[in-house]
């Protein structure tokens, strides 16, 4: 919904031949510009294509014996995702609706927005490096980091939702005489819930992926446990713990399709 | 006895200096049933957007609109206790303005929310009485059964009965119905005009209500108020209106054969003869 389709009866507009030609010849600049920058070496990628294969050898038959540890490194990973996307989800419902210009005046909307423009745009990998200097190794460093960068991406996410509502209910609670809030709880909320369930179980699903990169930096969970073992050369645990991981995301993944459908 | 409705000197301009309303004077007495008609356009929703407060009317001036004794709005200011004097004013808008998602009873009680403190409102602990209250509403509209079904799964007309529902709730005074029947089928347009004739024949509630029905106003109030670019041309009752003043109402746009049948030859719809 956030999307708005081209209306059907417009025809698609083409440009002129020579304007295509030259935006055509502008994508294929910028790809050769940065050849060099990126270090693009494909006869290296053909010439070590035996030490790749050597390597993806390594991985293989997967070393399940320190399963356990693995498992619970992943639950906990699952935790830090849990309490950093739920604060995040406390936040950013008021600061979702304080960036909603139909809730709020710009002199509100435009400083929310900012301060969110900032807790979204630093990733969470370097709030978490941050905030392992700050709290110290450990998962507290990971949730805090997730919590930061989550609310930035629901706040605005949220407030979107809250920006596209049918505005006549709402006008039907002031009609009776309720305050402000109570028009944003009955007229506003029921309208956005299922889009901002769903906003945030996505966020839970992504935060899972995240979390279990963000123990590269100390932060606790499964990565950290990937990152010591990717250090020693132990390419078949390492190979036991990305199957676990795949198997963790995805039965997230199906966990919180059943509980969107709830909310719909 | 004081007027239910006092409109004085109401004048709005919306941008590109056009003139919406310019209504000098108009009172409405406590329990009568007033119709407002006209052509679209002709102001008569944003003449009841302004008694309620949901609209201002041009600053400076000394437009004036009193509901209920109390100040709505002033010189082109709301009244700062507006939401309080809003409780008291029920509102029925043409496309209904439930909250679809919210179940008929939730938003019934939303009548409710005025009066009550908001560690109430805010969590939804409306109190035993008021949940009484409003089943009583919704008995009294016909549509008690429906209470706990999503307003959306509801027919139009049904949405229409519980917006009445909840301004009954509000214990309103006043209703104000914006073209209340304009999207719903003759049946369900006769239910509605009923329930509301009902509440002003036996509550004594203040009912001004704008239809596009000419028919309809004739059948169901005791008085009508025509207007024509937003000033009155007309107000009294059925009987004087005639051919005459609907062609001076409708001018120019009265080719539309639904908008003419009362006074004319054509026959009233089965509902208006009843």
């Amino acid at each position: 919904m956030l999307l708005r389709a081209t209306s059907p009866d417009k025809p698609l507009s083409y440009m002129p031949s020579l304007a295509r030609l030259l935006s055509w010849l502008a994508v294929a600049a910028v790809f050769a510009w940065s050849w060099h920058g990126a270090d693009i070496r494909p006869l290296e990628l053909a010439k070590y294509s035996g030490n790749i294969v050597t390597l993806a050898h390594d991985f293989f038959p997967p070393d399940f014996n320190e399963w356990r540890s693995y498992v619970s490194g992943m639950l906990l990973t699952v935790q830090i995702a849990v309490w950093g996307t739920g604060l995040a989800i406390v936040c950013a419902v008021p600061l979702g609706l304080l960036c909603a210009g139909n809730i709020a005046p710009w002199w509100i909307t435009q400083p929310t927005r900012r301060l969110m423009d900032v807790c979204r745009s630093i990733n969470e990998l370097v709030f978490a490096m941050l905030f392992v200097v700050a709290v110290g190794l450990g998962p507290f460093a990971g949730v805090l980091a997730l919590w930061v960068h989550t609310t930035g991406i629901l706040a605005k996410l949220f407030a979107e939702a809250v920006e596209a509502i049918d505005a006549s209910p709402v006008e039907g609670i002031r009609a009776t005489g309720a305050r402000h809030i109570e028009e944003i709880v009955y007229g506003v909320i029921p309208q956005v819930m299922p889009l901002w369930a769903s906003f945030s179980l996505y966020r839970f699903e992504s935060n899972v992926r995240s979390a279990s990169v963000i123990g590269l930096v100390g932060a606790g969970g499964i990565g950290q446990i990937l990152w010591e073992i990717i250090r020693a050369f132990e390419f078949q645990q390492t190979c036991a713990i990305m199957i676990i991981i795949v198997v963790g995301v995805s039965l997230i993944d199906a966990m919180s399709q059943q509980i969107r459908r709830a909310f719909i | 006895m004081h007027p239910a409705i006092v409109i004085e000197a109401l004048e709005k301009t919306f941008q590109g200096n056009r003139r919406v309303l310019d209504i000098a004077s108009l009172t409405v007495m406590p329990g009568e049933m007033v119709a407002i008609i006209g052509a679209s356009g002709s102001g008569k929703s944003t003449l009841l957007r302004h008694l309620s407060g949901l609209a201002r009317a041009d600053r400076g001036g000394t437009n004036r609109i009193v509901v209920n004794g109390r100040c709505v709005q002033q010189r082109g200011h709301i009244a700062r206790d507006v939401r309080q004097i809003r409780a008291g004013i029920g509102f029925v808008f043409q496309q209904f303005n439930l909250v679809g998602r919210l179940p008929v009873l939730t938003n019934v009680l939303a009548g409710a929310l005025s009066r009550l403190p908001l560690w109430r409102t805010l969590p939804g602990w409306f109190p035993e009485c008021e949940q009484e209250r409003a089943h009583q509403a919704l008995k009294r509209v016909g549509i008690e059964e429906l209470s706990q079904q999503r307003a959306s799964t509801l027919s139009g007309g049904q949405q229409q009965r519980a917006a009445i529902a909840r301004a009954l709730v509000q214990g309103a005074q006043v209703i104000l119905a914006d073209e209340p029947i304009a999207s719903l089928d003759p049946e369900s347009s006769r239910r509605v005009m009923q329930t509301l004739a009902d509440l002003n024949r036996q509550d004594g509630i203040t009912v001004l209500v704008s239809l596009h029905q000419v028919d309809v106003a004739m059948q169901f109030c005791r008085r009508i108020v025509a207007l024509r670019h937003g000033r009155v041309v007309f107000d009294g009752a059925p009987s004087e209106l005639t051919t005459g003043v609907l062609s001076e109402v409708y001018g120019s746009e009265l080719p539309s054969p639904e908008l003419e049948p009362a006074v004319t030859e054509a026959p009233l719809p089965a509902y208006a003869r009843a």
